[in-house]
């Protein structure tokens, strides 16, 4: 059934046929796959086989709809095709993880789709902004594949504690025994798409208060001013403390409260940058031609308020995995024994105080700090890069 | 000489006492004093007087007061002790010896108890000690406005008098053989009494130092009390008395000559600090020990098979090793260490089996089973870590645990002792009739297992009147096998104190009680 | 300038309110945390009798709406009241701590701001230059750092290898000004790493958005150098961002220092306030509550104020 609505889509547009061959890979591969998982979950293995069909019917319109070039499409094929051997030489570990397989292979269409569509941008990118990018994917590509490229399970206990560098445990083992290389990646998961969704929640509640409050002017902008205003003057650690201890520390509830406190910050900036906005002539002849309030906001403001909140983005992300390896400093924090970057900093903070000693176990703190910077650095470079074609700035 | 080692260890365990031990050294034909100094080592140089003594401790808050009654950390403990002393004290090798008592006399029935205090002790503001002190200082956690620790210890007292300024005669409900150790609980501390209350807010005592400043959570300055009455203590003219609440910290300004002993060291970079020039790692072995206590009024702890299964499913010596990096003893599933007098030695030491883990489960109906447990390392320090290696080892035995990490904030209050089963920290008892009438009676405050054993009560009654010293021995060991085999709690280790030291402090024998040389260390301790 | 005072006594007059629910959100939320100041002083210790009498004697038995209305009656009349721990006087404990705590924020903002505002500049005037590139990378790895972990690699380096400063500042009253400095520079350092990226990256793309406009166009044209171009024109227009960013970093350097205090043993508002929050020791928690919500509110408005001065059209939004 499925087919059928892929294929009618598929036939109704006259695409090259590059992606003919690109749609077909997939399929084909996403049935092996999934006929492979079909003996350990039924049902996992009808929804994967459903998602896939729906996110090819979901790409092929979006794809027809797209300005496309050969070059284009051959980048694409190529980088699916890449993957899907990737995919077959390690078959067996694909197999065990469906899920991961298909989210690493969405990643990498996307990540395909968007270089061929900003390719005439990316072209003038500074090398800074190449290296931020490259490292964000694989990053991502990382975080995606945990399972399948981790040599052992995340709180899989292999081997004595704090074994050292090489051999079978590549960056050696922590405290508790567990292979650290192992924990890295898959902190890359748990950290990075904790502080992605944190942050991206954070600038939904706030850039959208801002832009409100900014646009309604008027009492909507004195009551979500003076709000904000009590929840800032209340120090963050505290608040978060007081609201953790009351509701527990889920995963869950420190995404929101993180948030919620990141919120704060931002809609004074969105409210700031829409307040320089909203008097300009354009947005007053968009009130006249009475456009509705949602469409201003949309058409007109965000589009100008974007560059720093974009700056904003970049660190506030940063700020998150700082934010919850102090709440780890207070006994809050991620739960263990889930993998996270933040938390094995604090684990093995003490060590670094005997490098002199031992060097490779003062590493073992390093390690997970370093894996926060390299991220860090990364997305702010490609902040950077956006912050200055904004700006305007022709060198 | 292998002989004389093996009983040096049996000596440090406090299963022999110093004198056996010299008189059987020379036995071998060890002269007594070079007896004396091998229990010790180096340290037994004769003590200098004089020098700055700075303490870095892991524990103080800004919440913590000078009353003894709400003492609740190593810092209140450890300045408390060095600014009071008590009636009795437990010294360095673990035997119970008067302190501003002088000596005691008892009925036969364990009930009365007449302490005839020292002569001539003065408190630091130049007041003698007198009976009405001591009336005054006991009366302090009794009563009903009492908000002491120590009242549910001291209730079992029906009336104090004095008799003459220097004798106080107090009278038991019931008889029992180790009244004089309550005493000599840090709680129970001697302190000036005007028209029968005491002051505890200046700090006044008879210790071995009077109190400079002090500021709650941050530092306490102390300096030497010139009238101290015990001879050959205090030997420091000054001393300090540090929070240094992070442990990194606490490392660092050890080895950068900030303090001159740390306790709490990070057993992870122990043999890594111990290499260090100038820094000695002391520790002992002493009745700290870790649990993971079942409410056994809640299924499905209720069944002991179940209990004995999670006893069985956990391997100790694993979580010995990770956890405390072996920086402990192994736990026999009951609370009495091997320093105190009537520990079973004789019980079979309880071991990894994860057959005999499935057989309990079988026989309590169950093929497999899911449990919550609740940690956090408020409960001791690694407790989540002990409990996420746990999991492992139950895992094929058919036992899921699933791990509970609680906050650190407001554990004692909303978990312990509410959630059916979590991860505890016992400072233990010097007696073992303290230590199972804290936790193991039935009426029992803080039964945290919420456990009742008919036998296991009529004994810990019949053993606490006893004097007996045989008869005595025999009750002990069977409650022990009681609480081993079928209690509520599963006691995995016993952690060791461990201690560091600047090479310029010198001390005798450490004692195992608490840490810090039994909280005494400004006392005992000197600069070499 | 009669505008702005009109401006400062509104802003003043909103801050007392949003004190007041501030204590209000401060005060449910501790009385919300499980367990009391009786059940958590004494801990394991605590049976049910010790713990109804100490709530009797700290009169935690009336209900929490007669409690909250006498600590405010009592503070209208300028009395914080007394530690229910230890029966300390607040406005003493405060006196001291808060005077720590702004002498700390004090070393480390000589340090910081200064350093930021400099680095900058200069990495807007030689943007997308190897130096622009190092001064950003260096400042972006220094707040990827847990502050904890660049205390603990501060002391390392400085402390435990080169033994120049030492590890813990135990501060006390009778030291000189010069040792309390001294003291102070680990800690001052460490959060000088941290606060530095933000306001020396808000510095310079406040900078860089301005080069673009017509005006620095047209100073350019007239052949000015790039560094007078930047420090005489593009600055004072950027002023306004900058002096924001640096308020908030100032308010971060008196009220989110907890972790630096514990590391460094440095006896602070924060960790009185941690303290007091674990202990339930509410009259405390609500002082340090409001001292640093009173500390927020005031840079927030002495921002304002500067930024309006710098650039009076502020005053008047349309």
């Amino acid at each position: 059934m499925t087919m059928a609505v892929a294929g009618s889509a598929f036939a109704g547009q006259s695409s090259p046929w590059v992606s003919r061959i690109a749609v077909a890979a997939v399929h084909f591969f996403v049935i092996v796959l999934f006929l492979g998982s079909v003996q350990t979950n039924t049902w996992a293995a009808i929804l994967g086989f459903l998602a896939i069909h729906a996110y090819s019917v979901a790409v092929l319109v979006y794809w027809s709809r797209m300005a496309r070039s050969a070059a284009g499409d051959t980048v694409i094929v190529a980088l699916t095709v890449e993957y899907l051997l990737i995919c077959v030489l390690f078959w067996e570990l694909f197999s065990l993880w469906a899920w991961s397989t298909f989210f690493g292979l969405v990643l990498v269409q996307i990540c395909a789709f968007a270089m061929v569509r900003y390719w005439r941008e990316l072209r003038h990118a500074p090398p800074t902004a190449w290296f931020g990018m490259v490292v964000i994917l694989i990053y991502v590509m990382i975080a995606a594949t945990a399972p399948i490229i981790a040599p052992f399970g995340e709180t899989e206990i292999v081997a004595s504690e704090y074994e050292p560098w090489g051999g079978k445990f590549l960056m050696g083992t922590d405290n508790l025994g567990r292979d650290t290389l192992t924990r890295i990646i898959y902190g890359a998961r748990n950290t990075v798409g904790f502080a992605f969704v944190t942050t991206v929640l954070a600038f939904v509640l706030g850039g959208f208060a801002g832009l409100l409050a900014a646009t309604l002017r008027g009492w909507v902008d004195q009551a979500l001013g003076r709000l904000v205003d009590i929840l800032m003057a209340i120090p963050s650690l505290i608040f978060a403390l007081l609201i953790l201890t009351v509701v527990g520390t889920s995963i869950m509830s420190l995404v929101v409260v993180i948030a919620v406190l990141d919120s704060t910050r931002v809609f004074r900036l969105a409210r700031a940058v829409a307040m320089n906005v909203v008097v300009l002539e354009f947005v007053e002849a968009a009130n006249l031609r009475g456009e509705g309030l949602w469409w201003i906001i949309r058409r007109e403001i965000l589009p100008n308020v974007m560059p720093p909140l974009v700056a904003e983005f970049g660190l506030r992300f940063c700020f998150v995995f700082l934010f919850i390896s102090a709440l780890s400093f207070l006994g809050l924090g991620i739960q263990p024994p889930t993998a996270d970057w933040g938390s094995m900093v604090r684990d093995n903070a003490t060590l670094i105080s005997f490098a002199a000693g031992d060097f490779q176990l003062a590493l073992t703190p390093l390690v997970p700090a370093a894996a926060i910077a390299l991220l860090t650095v990364g997305v702010n470079f490609v902040v950077d890069w956006f912050l200055h074609k904004a700006s305007g700035l022709k060198e | 000489m292998k002989k004389i080692d093996e009983m040096k260890k049996l000596v440090l365990a406090g299963r022999l006492s110093r004198r056996d031990f010299v008189a059987a050294a020379a036995a071998f034909g060890v002269s007594a004093v070079t007896a004396t100094s091998m229990l010790s080592g180096p340290a037994m140089a004769a003590p200098k007087k004089g020098g700055k003594m700075r303490v870095g401790l892991g524990h103080g808050s800004t919440t913590d007061s000078l009353d003894p009654a709400t003492f609740e950390n190593l810092y209140s403990q450890v300045l408390g002790s060095a600014l009071r002393n008590n009636l009795m004290e437990i010294d360095s090798n673990g035997k119970l010896v008067p302190e501003l008592a002088e000596s005691y006399t008892v009925s036969d029935d364990a009930r009365v108890w007449n302490f005839k205090l020292r002569q001539g002790v003065e408190f630091h503001n130049g007041k003698s000690l007198d009976a009405g002190d001591v009336i005054a200082s006991i009366n302090h956690h009794r009563g009903k406005d009492s908000k002491s620790a120590a009242k549910k210890l001291l209730e079992p007292i029906t009336e104090m008098k004095a008799d003459g300024k220097s004798n106080v005669v107090i009278s038991l409900k019931n008889g029992n053989a180790d009244f004089p150790f309550i005493v000599s609980d840090y709680h129970v501390a001697i302190m000036p009494a005007k028209d029968g209350a005491v002051d505890w807010k200046s700090g006044t005592g008879t210790g071995a130092f009077s109190l400079g400043s002090y500021e709650p959570g941050v530092r306490a300055s102390l300096k030497r009390n010139p009238n101290f009455y015990k001879a050959g203590q205090g030997h420091f003219d000054e001393a300090e008395l540090i929070t240094i609440a992070d442990v990194a910290a606490r490392t660092n300004a050890l080895t950068t000559g900030e303090i001159d002993a740390m306790d709490r060291v990070d057993l992870k970079t122990a043999h890594l600090l111990k290499r260090r020039k100038g820094i000695n790692i002391v520790e002992t072995s002493g009745t700290q020990h870790y649990t993971f206590t079942m409410r056994c009024d809640t299924p499905p702890f209720d069944n002991n098979d179940v209990r004995l299964a999670l006893k069985y499913a956990i391997n100790r010596e694993a979580i010995l090793k990770t956890v405390l990096k072996g920086h402990g003893v192994l736990g026999n599933d009951h609370p009495i260490g091997r320093s105190n007098i009537y520990h079973a030695g004789s019980l079979p030491q309880r071991s990894y089996d994860v057959d005999k883990a499935k057989f309990h489960l079988k026989k309590a109906g169950m093929s497999n089973l899911k449990v919550d447990l609740s940690a956090a390392d408020a409960a001791f320090a690694g407790a989540v870590d002990a409990a996420v290696l746990y999991k492992e080892h139950a895992a094929p035995a058919g036992i899921n645990i699933n791990v509970v990490r609680e906050p650190n904030d407001g554990y004692w209050s909303a978990v312990w002792m509410k959630k059916p089963w979590c991860a505890v920290y016992w400072g233990g008892r010097p007696t073992e009739d303290w230590m199972f009438s804290t936790a193991y009676s039935a009426d029992a405050a803080w039964n945290d297992s919420f456990w009742k054993h008919d036998r296991f009560n009529e004994l810990l009654l019949k053993a606490r009147s006893e004097l007996d010293e045989n008869a005595r021995r025999k009750m002990y060991v069977e409650m022990q096998t009681i609480v081993a085999n079928e209690g509520g709690v599963l006691v995995p280790m016993f952690a060791n104190y461990v201690m560091g030291l600047s090479d310029k402090v010198k001390h005798n024998e450490m004692a195992a009680n608490w840490s810090m040389d039994g909280f005494k260390c400004l006392e005992r301790w000197w600069f070499g | 300038m009669s505008d702005i005072g009109k401006m400062v006594a509104q802003r003043l007059g909103l801050g007392l309110l949003t004190l007041f629910v501030v204590s209000l959100i401060i005060f449910l939320g501790v009385e919300l945390l499980p367990g009391d100041i009786a059940q958590e002083i004494l801990g394991q210790a605590a049976t049910e009798e010790t713990v109804a009498a100490f709530r009797r004697e700290l009169g935690l038995n009336l209900p929490p709406h007669e409690r909250y209305i006498a600590w405010l009656v009592n503070l209208l009349q300028g009395d914080f009241g007394k530690s229910l721990a230890n029966k300390r006087e607040i406005s003493e404990l405060l006196d001291v701590r808060l005077w720590n705590t702004l002498f700390l924020a004090a070393v480390a903002a000589v340090i910081s701001v200064p350093l930021a505002l400099t680095l900058g500049i200069l990495a807007a005037l030689y943007r997308n230059s190897i130096f622009d590139r190092a001064v950003n990378i260096m400042t972006l790895s220094s707040i990827s750092f847990p502050e904890f972990f660049v205390a603990y690699i501060l002391i390392l380096f400085l402390a435990v290898n080169l033994g120049v400063f030492p590890s813990i500042s135990n501060i006390s009253e009778e030291l000189s000004f010069g040792e309390r400095v001294y003291r102070c520079i680990l800690p001052a350092l460490t959060l000088t790493l941290v606060v530095v990226a933000h306001m020396m990256r808000m510095t310079r793309a406040a900078i860089i958005n301005l080069l673009a406009s017509p005006y620095i166009e047209m100073a350019r044209l007239k052949g000015l150098k790039p560094g007078r171009i930047i420090v005489k024109h593009a600055l004072p227009n950027a002023l306004a961002p900058i002096i924001n960013v640096v308020a908030i970093n100032l308010a971060y350097l008196v009220v989110g220092v907890v972790i630096v205090e514990v590391v460094f043993v440095y006896p602070g508002l924060g960790q009185l306030l941690v303290d007091s929050v674990s202990k339930r020791d509410i009259p405390v928690v609500q002082a340090c509550s409001l001292v640093f919500a009173m500390t927020y509110i005031l840079l927030n408005l002495l921002a304002d104020v500067l930024s309006i001065l710098s650039n009076p059209r502020l005053l008047h939004p349309r």
